[in-house]
């Protein structure tokens, strides 16, 4: 009884690969473990691309500040909204970033001591950005500051320029 | 007396159809049916039906664990109740979290309870730390559970955080300014992970809502799965650690 069952299951053509070591479970559980593994990769894929939004309601990154007689020579103007001082010195216009280096504070611009400072850590720093004092590790950023043909600036936040670099109007 | 006719009127209960019904077992008059009661209860099952003297005196632990899922629970309630009455969105969270405080029948209280709770369960999470660490409760065969323990105070910690930018006050905003700026020191992961974290540049609507979904739902889920986890642990890692002069006189 037992041998005639094992002569069945030998030519039964539901085990034909037992010649090269894997059976039909086998290549079943490895075409499952696969499938099931590329399932799951794209959902990791698809829910980590999901988390990061497309469209953000922010402030515009590029903004026209208004024509330059709006700013006196030798002023440091703050810009509340976009979190830039626009600064005119002799020689031109430049824009730096009013956010502070060490951990994203707004610093705040002490005119009567000629210097920005951060409330948060307390780190100082120079009309054009260089650090003075603190744990702040760079200076301020400079943005791209150009004048448009109507007459007014456009401050490019995306746009970082070296400091030497200003505006002459 | 009273305690008697208590002890058989309790008794007479656990005979009725209706308990055994519930508990699948009758009174329990002996030491294997009280093991058996504590076994066969989903809430009981993982706590040990034996424990040794010596780890229930108070000094053995100051109940710190126990304490600080005490705070856990009483987040939890008061967490619930907060929900009630809070938006997380950009102008309506201020404002809630001032008419609980202000308008809402004990909101103030509610909102105080869950914010000292929540300080105190650091405290707590904390100390239960460095108390199992001066007792070498971090050695075999503890180790596993000792990495749970931290699992927890992270989390522990995250929920903090995250429930510090809630109330959408200055604090709040100048705190979660730092924190995730602090991220973004990380090497060259630490920019994407703030972004992400924050879903943005800057911390607005979308910051607020990631902030609000951790702190309600992904953070006490991870909590609850790894003090199961813990608790489960303790028992089946041979109970609390007692000192072993301690534990050779019993």
């Amino acid at each position: 009884m037992s041998q005639s069952k094992d002569s069945t299951a030998g030519n039964s053509p539901d085990r034909p690969a037992e010649t090269a070591g894997s059976t039909r479970r086998d290549f079943f559980n490895e075409a499952a473990t696969i499938a099931l593994g590329i399932a799951g990769l794209g959902s990791i894929v698809v829910s980590t691309r999901y988390l990061s939004p497309n469209v953000l309601f922010e402030p515009p990154t590029s903004f026209r500040i208004g024509p330059p007689d709006d700013y006196p020579a030798n002023s440091v103007t703050y810009l509340p909204d976009q979190e830039v001082y626009i600064v005119r010195t002799q020689e031109g216009f430049f824009a730096e970033s009013a956010i502070c280096t060490h951990l994203g504070c707004i610093t705040q611009w002490k005119p009567e001591l000629n210097m920005i400072a951060c409330p948060c850590h307390g780190s100082k720093f120079k009309r054009d950005g260089s650090v003075d004092a603190g744990p702040a590790p760079r200076p301020l950023a400079h943005f791209a500051i150009r004048l448009m043909p109507d007459g007014d600036l456009l401050v490019d936040k995306l746009e970082i320029v070296t400091p030497s670099q200003i505006l002459k109007v | 007396m009273t305690t008697r006719s208590t002890h058989r009127a309790l008794d007479q209960l656990r005979d009725t159809r209706v308990w055994k019904s519930i508990f699948r077992r009758g009174p329990a008059r002996t030491n294997r049916t009280r093991s058996l009661a504590v076994f066969g209860n989903l809430f009981l099952h993982a706590m040990p039906v034996k424990v040794r003297e010596e780890s229930l005196r108070v000094r053995a632990t100051y109940y710190l664990g126990s304490f600080s899922f005490f705070l856990f629970v009483i987040l939890s309630v008061t967490g619930i109740l907060l929900m009630l009455y809070y938006h997380p969105a950009v102008p309506m969270a201020y404002r809630d979290m001032k008419d609980l405080q202000f308008v809402v029948s004990n909101g103030v209280f509610l909102r105080n309870l869950h914010r000292l709770a929540a300080q105190a369960m650091v405290i707590a999470v904390f100390w239960h730390m460095f108390h199992v660490f001066y007792r070498g409760g971090y050695k075999p065969p503890h180790q596993f559970n000792w990495v749970v323990g931290v699992g927890l105070l992270l989390v522990t910690l995250f929920l903090s955080y995250t429930g510090y930018l809630l109330p959408w006050d200055q604090l709040a905003f100048w705190a979660i300014t730092v924190g995730t700026n602090i991220i973004s020191y990380v090497p060259f992961l630490g920019q994407p992970m703030r972004f992400l974290l924050l879903g943005g540049h800057q911390i607005g609507e979308n910051a607020l809502l990631r902030f609000y979904v951790l702190h309600i739902v992904i953070l006490p889920l991870a909590a609850v799965i790894l003090i199961g986890i813990h608790f489960w642990r303790v028992q089946k890692d041979g109970g609390l650690t007692v000192r072993e002069d301690h534990e050779r006189k019993i």
